[in-house]
């Protein structure tokens, strides 16, 4: 990561402002996302990072546009996608992103495949749909992306289904398909979670290469710190729906402040190690129902709240370093 | 697979001889004599005994169970008491008929079911859906025979487009066939639309719409292909259920389908045809249900290599 490098084509490719999505429900409305921002740079990756049910899917739901609409609801934000705002584009052109432009994996490689098509037919579909190809190129042009994705005997293993494979060659597969048209971006929720340790650390390495390859961005949604420490340039730590910190990953990992993230690293047991799931600090999110703006939400567990913590909320500041910051008392380092 | 399907097999075939010997046992729980009611009342009790000896009930009864299946498996199901026929000949000679009005009441099951099911399934609580389930609900509840007369009524006599009654031609088979689909429509409506609420929360449809195709697509490939499994399997049981002949439909339209041979023979008691039909029935099921097993592998590719 060279510095000047990084300064002489630092062109952003998603920039998320503001953005608050909340769910309507039987008694009432609840936001599950409020005010995040963050902004990633072509070829990098940002990493997003937090507990179990503080928004990190409902993000990147929000991103791709695939939140049912009703429940949920954008209240505000903006979604800059190379300068276009995907909150205000049509369906239609929506749709021409989706799976082009950004690709997504998801968390559940076991059932994230169709059962019923050859993983063949579901790798050329993108092809088809965005590329025009029809059945035969696209199947010729799935095997290709199936050797991409480090995938042993495609030209057997395109006409099998996704039964016949084992998590982790599904979870190739599924890289294929999003990243089969080449896309500026990659969202990928939580990839590695639900795959035994050795397959995680080849998908990470695999997804390494190919963002190398198509110099792409990546939105890597964790709950391992080990994992981004590995592979971000840039972390957001959200917490109950909001980003508290955000740093490039050195600068956090050497110096982080919010006693979240201390909370968060601290009880990594040693860094770079993986750990299957962010270690636990005592006591647990609050409920949605539960989010006050009158106080800092993490207030209840944090170990250095003072008066203030609950009286008045934390807002999001600039600190040096490009680090941003929502605490009134962080910890020292 | 194929040791799936020999197994399958095997079990029909123990399931048919069970409903043999059920058909057997009815013969002799049935309240009227057989043998007097061909008699009539009047004849001698030579005659009587001459015609009980003609029909085999004298002997014991594991010989005369074993000569009935000995003669099933020859294809003959005995004489109608009454018309003094094969059973077999009256059965065959209905056949046609029954399996037609199959046909199209499947047709139209489907033809009304599914469109229904898949709209209320992506309406989900909706005005829309609320409605439709309502009047699904409506024809699975009201009776065929008001269904039935209904539609005679409005297409028959109020708008003359098809004939009252009859057997002949397409225009003979839309009414009955439509009575059967429209209160087998609301049941397949609401299979569906449950199929496809299910499917539709499923992971791989979420990659699918990722994809960035048609949520049209999304429904009618990813989803459709998925929910039609248990559609397949309940079409096969229908199969066998029709079989028994739409009794009903059959009257009211004068169908000349095995239904309408079963009624007619309830009524006087002709055993041999009622022993007839319910194996033909029986065999109409276990086919359906063997049918559907069949077919399933090649739409679920889950299947296939068990
Ligand atoms: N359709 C919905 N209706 C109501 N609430 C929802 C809905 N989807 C998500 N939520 C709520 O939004 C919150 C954030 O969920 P989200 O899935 O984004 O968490 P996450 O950070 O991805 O957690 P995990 O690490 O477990 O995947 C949760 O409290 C969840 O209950
Ligand atoms: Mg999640």
């Amino acid at each position: 990561m060279a510095e000047a490098g990084k300064a002489a084509r630092a062109e952003t490719v998603l920039t998320v402002e503001d953005l608050t999505v909340g769910f309507v429900t039987e008694t009432g409305a609840v936001r599950a996302v409020e005010s995040i921002g963050f902004s990633i740079d072509q070829g990098k990756t940002l990493g997003l990072v937090g507990e179990s049910g503080c928004g990190k899917s409902v993000t990147a739901m929000a991103v791709m546009r695939l939140l049912q609409m009703p429940p949920a609801f954008v209240a505000s934000g903006r979604i800059l996608f190379d300068g276009q705002d995907l909150l205000t584009l049509p369906e239609h052109r929506m749709r021409s992103i989706r799976g082009n432009r950004i690709g997504m994996i998801f968390q559940e490689p076991m059932t994230s495949l169709n059962p019923c098509f050859t993983v063949g037919f579901q790798i050329g579909e993108v092809l088809r749909i965005h590329r025009g190809m029809n059945r035969s190129e696209a199947r010729d042009r799935a095997v290709e992306l199936m050797e991409g994705v480090g995938i042993g005997a495609a030209e057997s293993r395109v006409d099998q289904y996704p039964h016949q494979l084992s998590g982790g060659l599904r979870q190739r597969v599924l890289i294929a398909i999003a990243l089969a048209c080449q896309p500026r971006l990659l969202i990928a929720d939580e990839p590695t979670t639900a795959l035994d340790v050795t397959v995680q650390a080849q998908i990470l390495n695999l997804l390494a290469r190919l963002q190398e390859q198509l110099d792409m961005s990546v939105l890597l949604i964790t709950h391992d710190l080990g994992v981004v420490a590995e592979t971000c340039d840039h972390v957001a730590v959200m917490y109950a729906g909001r980003v508290v910190e955000s740093a490039p990953v050195a600068e956090l990992f050497s110096r982080p402040a919010h006693p979240y993230t201390c909370g968060l690293m601290s009880a990594i047991p040693q860094l770079g190690r993986r750990s299957e799931y962010l270690p636990t600090i005592p006591g647990v999110v609050p409920s949605l129902e539960n989010r006050s703006v009158h106080q800092c939400c993490f207030a209840g567990r944090c170990l250095q709240s003072q008066m203030i913590c609950f009286k008045q909320f934390p807002p999001l500041k600039k600190e040096r370093n490009n680090h941003d910051l929502a605490c009134w008392n962080p910890c020292e380092s | 697979m194929l040791q799936f399907l020999a197994r399958r097999f095997g079990q029909a075939v123990a399931i048919l001889l069970g409903v043999t010997v059920i058909t057997f046992a009815l013969s002799f729980l049935m309240p009227a004599d057989p043998v007097r009611m061909i008699a009539g009342r009047s004849a001698t009790p030579e005659t009587v005994e001459s015609i009980r000896r003609e029909l085999g009930l004298d002997q014991p009864l594991p010989a005369q169970y074993l000569r009935y299946v000995s003669r099933l498996l020859q294809g003959d199901f005995g004489r109608s008491y009454m018309q003094k026929t094969e059973v077999s000949t009256l059965i065959l000679s209905r056949l046609p008929a029954t399996l037609l009005l199959l046909a199209g009441a499947i047709f139209f099951e489907l033809l009304i079911g599914m469109p229904a099911g898949i709209f209320a399934a992506t309406r989900r609580g909706r005005a829309s859906d609320n409605w439709i389930m309502a009047i699904s609900f409506a024809g699975v509840s009201m009776p065929q025979f008001v269904i039935g007369l209904l539609l005679l009524y409005l297409f028959a006599y109020m708008i003359p487009i098809f004939p009252l009654g009859g057997y002949g031609s397409l225009m003979h088979l839309v009414l009955p066939a439509l009575t059967l689909g429209i209160s087998g429509g609301g049941w397949y409506s609401r299979m569906m639309r449950s199929a496809m609420i299910d499917v539709l929360r499923k992971d791989y449809i979420r990659t699918a719409r990722a994809k960035g195709m048609r949520e049209q697509r999304v429904i009618l490939v990813h989803g459709l292909r998925n929910a039609i499994l248990p559609i397949i399997a309940m079409v096969g049981l229908d199969i066998g259920i029709f079989m028994a002949g739409a009794v009903v439909v059959e009257s009211v339209y004068g169908w000349p389908g095995i239904g309408q041979l079963a009624w007619q023979a309830i009524q006087v008691v002709d055993i041999p045809i009622i022993m007839g039909v319910t194996l033909v029935a029986a065999i109409g099921i276990v086919t359906g249900n063997l049918l559907a097993d069949l077919v399933m592998p090649f739409l679920d590719p889950r299947l296939q290599l068990e």
